[in-house]
């Protein structure tokens, strides 16, 4: 069910199919791995299968000799060509950032880091010579656990390091003058209660593997890449291998999927690179799924100790939270940021004045990680939303009402968090009670007491999740601040074709989310034309050379703004055109619904942008000092980060003598500012929304002893498919985005950092009387069944 | 991945397809619905050098009466056997268990045959075999044999098919006075067993006379649980005395501990599901 409200006469606010779905859906497009050069050679990758190991010898000779086979390099032959590996977030001063050769040298330090490369003719003769490439190894110690990493003693993942550690950054709102001190708190404290919460290590699944494809043969290298950052792919191509920037052009064409999974520079790329270098002819990589799931960067895998102060009366005063985050063995692109991406979001909706973080990031010979679909803040909302529920129990509050007393009332914005934050807008208590009204809270209640008294073998769990997260990465100076080393800003050029119509080029960089409908939408009411006239180029760096890609949330709530204000210039420009062409003063003038008019006179004449588009074109008649053209760039760099809040409901089944969890109902009211197409935010809503309810049930990326991934397909990494999830109820608020022109908040990553609160703390709930205090995620039936196993034997346990 | 290469040829009888299976040697292997088979090849846990595709033999497809018994060909998908009148008047356990196998794709191209020889622990078919007494009718190089689902399934993905034999058809006694269930526990709509249990129960006046029960994947074959059986054959038609039968499910498996579940949770699982599955099929 959803609420879809429609602007009379406008496009923004509609319902628009998308524009490029029908090409996306039938696969008739330019995935990377379509696309075909003339002389192409094919590359598949050896992969260590040791977590950790020295390279003593490797013989291809066999494989050089094997059908098909042009080339076979190791690391050692691509030294000098290869590159390393750029790392473009050191969080602090002294953040270990150890060698990364994109084909290992002399070591391995995960399963599946690239070590040999085969060049073919076709794909299947360089599989197939994969297997007589015979690859020495001499196994060394592995260390997979965090806190065991970061102990006396451990083998090191990095000798150089002389150490696991990669980072240990802190945020204390007493010594940052955001707040008070939580050490004051703890000791004033009438209620403190601890936790400690396990992010497992999730895969971002994107249904596309990646792939790419390099032709050195033209004036500049191309590469066409399955990534969300074409841009920064691109400057860091440049920088790592010492190409110079303008002889590289990357495109990122269709893109199916990323989830921040693609938001990464890749060995493989790098890779690729160099071996059309080496070769001087086109190649192509495409992984497999499984290459996929053992290589490309995992997500989440986090230690949380989070500490909660309160007075009896349900006020919260403070919080602190100490983190380990699993680096895994090399750093990707922002890897030591992701954590800290979340340090900001511990507050949540609420007001307490003290807070303090502190995350030790640690490497461990695993794949690493990096951004995942809320990257930082859904670890954050989890633990903060968790602890809350437990505080609730500790008060004998009921959920909601703890969170009612703390969180920040609709006319305190704006309001600036122990964590340094300035939250724009929101209203906390209007998206809760809209989500209560629509779940029917009091009912369930009832029902759930009913269960609990009769000792059902099947119990009623309720889960209550509220949040706000920081979005539209984001403001150029405070990533500067936190020693990112680039900015935020987003960019839109829009050019008027003479004919009318519109092509708008974005410095995003869609991979499914629906862009080319939505940019059509805003352009069309900015411009008065026709959704259907408005073209969307994005993701070659030749037709955009300026732009930082797609992640975040950031697309709509920051190119967005460069796109209107892009438009906004379009108009100025035309302004005098049309006044000469309505031989009227430009002072004059005003533009609405459209067209150009004399202000105040209803039925007179009209000049369209077209009009003026096709008057430039010509430029035989132009006003003086009137350039020949109504093409107009724009680049915005946001004052503050997007605050998209909501209140997430979630009932679950519990089989207590299975262990079964199954939702019974799940209810999300978020308010994501305007909404530009309410479609497109459904969309958004329920794959967030699945993929957090993915990481509370179903899924988790886990290694044996010796580090080999056991997760390795979809048969073991348990995606859930549409007949695991139950009918999402979606609505909205609206509290408009003060900062932007049109109001909107981003949306993307809003229902996974949501949600998986909401459905844990319904799990728990359920259990509640059976003694059960948490369940570590993912809550499959055998870690609930053994949950609550061990909470009988601890209190002799019947129900209650 | 790309499976490693292999030679394909396609038969249009169970005569050439023994032959060409006797012309590979070792190294044949029967190609049917390949649900099972292309994962393990395109992984390259499986290397065959020759597939024998029976995609192309009619006789063994189809589901037909005999009497007593059903006749179900080898080569008849999960989709066919699941929707076929025949199947669903006289064996409808073996109707419930297959539609709940994978996806719908899947269940158009994988054969009943297929997954009896396939013989997967966390397979649905070969615990419903078992409960049913089904009797496997099998051609190979010395001709044709019939082989007890009892003595069929040997180990782990392990048959009692030689490499150069095809499984043509199954026998399923027709069930009358009988009322089945298979309950299968997976937390996943699109995957395997967990544990499964088929169940068939014959009931007379207010007790049972007879029970029938299989487990799926507790152990590296399916296996009957004849502790249950015994309990149950003459006990009141109750709920306690069903639970109380249910409780002996897992006497004498030997379940695995695995990637998905482990050993302790799977014997705790076998008596829930017995449970469960002996009052769903006696209609209690
Ligand atoms: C995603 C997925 C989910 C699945 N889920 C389930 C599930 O929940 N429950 C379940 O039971 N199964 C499941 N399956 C397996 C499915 O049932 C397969 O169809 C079945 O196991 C094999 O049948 P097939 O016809 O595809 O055989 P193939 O894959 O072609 O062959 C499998 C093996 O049997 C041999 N073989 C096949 N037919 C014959 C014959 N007539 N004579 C001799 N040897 C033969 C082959 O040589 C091969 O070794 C799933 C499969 C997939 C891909």
């Amino acid at each position: 069910m959803t609420v879809t409200e429609q602007r009379p006469g406008g496009e923004v606010g509609r319902d628009r199919r998308r524009k490029e779905d029908a090409r996306l859906i039938t696969g008739r497009t330019a995935w990377t791995d379509n696309l075909s050069l003339p002389g192409m050679l094919h590359l598949a990758i050896v992969r260590s299968p040791m977590a950790h190991a020295r390279i003593t010898g490797i013989d291809v000779t066999a494989a050089r000799g094997a059908p098909g086979v042009v080339d076979v390099f190791t690391g050692r032959d691509v030294a000098d060509l290869q590159g390393s590996m750029p790392c473009v977030w050191p969080v602090t001063e002294d953040t270990v950032l150890p060698a990364y050769p994109p084909l290992a040298l002399d070591e391995v330090r995960h399963a599946g880091e690239p070590v040999a490369v085969v060049a073919a003719r076709d794909r299947a003769s360089a599989l197939d010579a994969l297997e007589l490439i015979e690859v020495d190894y001499e196994p060394l110690p592995v260390v997979l656990d965090m806190e065991e990493a970061l102990a006396d003693g451990a083998p090191l993942v990095h000798d150089a390091a002389g150490t696991n550690r990669c980072y240990t950054w802190i945020l204390d709102s007493a010594q940052a003058g955001t707040g008070a001190d939580v050490a004051r708190m703890e000791a004033e404290a009438e209620v403190v209660v601890s936790r400690r919460f396990i992010q497992q290590r999730l895969v971002p699944a994107f249904m596309e593997p990646r792939s790419t494809v390099v032709d050195p043969t033209g004036d500049q290298i191309t590469m066409w890449s399955s990534t969300q950052v074409p841009h920064i792919l691109r400057v860091l191509l440049s920088l790592g291998t010492g190409v110079p920037e303008h002889k590289i052009r990357v495109i990122a064409p269709d893109v199916g999927g990323g989830f921040g999974g693609k938001l990464e520079v890749t060995p493989e790329e790098f890779i690729a690179f160099a071996a059309a270098r080496r070769l001087n002819k086109p190649v192509k990589f495409t992984e497999s799924r499984s290459e996929a799931m053992l290589s490309a960067h995992h997500g989440r895998d986090q230690i949380q100790d989070i500490t909660v102060t309160a007075r009896r009366d349900g006020t919260v005063t403070g919080m602190s939270a100490r983190l380990l985050a699993n680096m895994g063995a090399y750093l990707g692109i922002i890897t030591p940021g992701i954590p800290i991406l979340g340090a900001f979001m511990f507050g949540g909706i609420y007001k307490f004045p003290a807070y303090r973080f502190e995350c030790t990031g640690v490497f461990t010979n695993t794949t690493k990680t990096d951004a995942y679909r809320g990257a930082g803040r859904p670890e954050a909302t989890f633990a903060l939303e968790r602890i809350m529920d437990e505080l609730a129990v500790e008060l004998g509050l009921d959920p909601l009402e703890l969170r009612r007393r703390n969180w920040i009332e609709r006319d305190e914005f704006p309001f600036t968090t122990a964590a340094g934050l300035t939250y724009d807008s929101g209203d906390y208590a209007k998206a809760t009670d809209r989500a209560t009204e629509l779940f029917g809270y009091d009912a369930l209640r009832q029902e759930q007491a009913a269960r609990r008294a009769a000792g059902d073998t099947v119990q009623l769990g309720i889960g209550v999740s509220t949040y706000t997260e920081m979005c539209g990465l984001a403001p150029s100076r405070v990533l500067g601040q936190l020693r990112y080393a680039a900015g935020g800003w987003e960019s839109a050029s829009v050019r008027m074709l003479p004919t009318g119509k519109v092509e708008v080029v974005t410095g995003t960089s869609p991979h499914g989310q629906g862009h080319e409908t939505a940019w059509s939408q805003i352009v069309a009411d900015q411009l008065g034309v026709a959704f259907e006239d408005v073209e969307v180029l994005h993701g070659d760096t030749r037709a955009s050379h300026k732009g930082l890609d797609t992640y975040g949330s950031r697309s709509l709530a920051v190119g967005g703004i460069a796109l209107v204000n892009a438009c906004r210039r379009v108009v100025e420009k035309a302004m005098p055109v049309a006044a000469h062409l309505l031989e009227a003063d430009p002072a004059d003038l005003e533009f609405t619904d459209g067209a150009f008019r004399v202000k105040g006179a209803p039925g007179a004449a009209t000049k369209t942008l077209a009009d003026c588009a096709f008057a430039v074109f010509q430029s035989h008649d132009l006003p003086d000092g009137v350039e020949s053209t109504l093409d107009a760039d724009a680049t915005y760099d946001p004052e503050n980060f997007s605050y998209p809040h909501g209140t997430h409901l979630c009932a679950v089944e519990v089989d207590t003598e299975t262990g079964m969890v199954k939702i019974r109902s799940y209810v999300a009211v978020d308010d994501v500012g305007r909404v530009i197409n309410p479609l497109i935010v459904d969309g958004q809503v329920h794959g967030g929304v699945a993929q957090g309810i993915a990481q509370a049930l179903f899924e988790e990326a886990r290694y044996d002893e010796d580090g080999n991934l056991m997760t390795g397909t979809f048969v073991e990494y348990t995606i859930p498919s549409a007949a695991d999830l139950p009918d999402l109820v979606t609505d909205r608020t609206e509290t408009p985005a003060p900062g932007h022109p049109l109001g909107a908040k981003g949306v993307g990553e809003a229902g996974t950092i949501a949600s998986t609160p909401a459905v844990v703390n319904a799990v728990v709930d359920a259990l509640r009387p059976l003694g059960v205090a948490d369940v570590r995620m993912p809550c499959t039936p055998e870690r609930v069944w053994s949950t609550i196993q061990a909470a009988r034997a601890a209190n002799g346990g019947e129900l209650r | 991945m790309i499976p490693a290469p292999f030679d394909y040829t396609r038969v249009a009888t169970v005569e050439d397809a023994v032959a060409a299976l006797a012309g590979a040697g070792e190294d044949g292997k029967v190609l049917a619905g390949g649900q099972s088979l292309l994962p393990m090849l395109r992984l390259r846990l499986a290397a065959p050098t020759m597939l024998v595709d029976l995609g192309g033999v009619a006789e063994l497809r189809g589901v037909r009466d005999d009497g007593d018994a059903l006749i179900i060909g080898a080569m008849t998908t999960h989709d066919e056997v699941v929707k076929h009148p025949l199947v669903r008047e006289h064996a409808p356990l073996i109707a419930q268990a297959a539609e709940t196998v994978g996806d719908r794709q899947i269940r158009h191209l994988g054969t009943f045959g297929g997954s009896l020889a396939h013989a997967d622990p966390a397979g649905d078919l070969p615990g419903v075999a078992l409960a049913l007494d089904a009797v496997m009718s099998v051609a190979g190089p010395g001709g044709m044999r019939d082989v007890r689902a009892s003595e069929f399934f040997v180990d782990y993905f392990t048959t009692a098919l030689g490499p150069g034999d095809v499984l043509v058809s199954v026998r399923v006694p027709k069930l009358t006075g009988w009322t089945t269930h298979y309950e299968k526990f997976h937390q996943m709509a699109q995957s395997w067993s967990v544990v499964g249990v088929a169940a068939a129960v014959r009931r007379s006046n207010g007790s049972i006379a007879e029970a029938r029960v299989a487990l799926t994947n507790m152990g590296v074959t399916p296996v009957r649980a004849h502790g249950v059986e015994e309990a149950l054959a003459g006990a009141p038609a109750t709920a306690d005395a069903v639970a109380t039968a249910a409780a002996r499910a897992a006497d004498g498996a030997s379940p695995l501990t695995d990637g998905v579940a482990s050993a302790e949770y799977r014997t705790h699982l076998a008596s829930v599901l017995t449970k469960r599955a002996v009052m769903a099929a006696g209609g209690l």
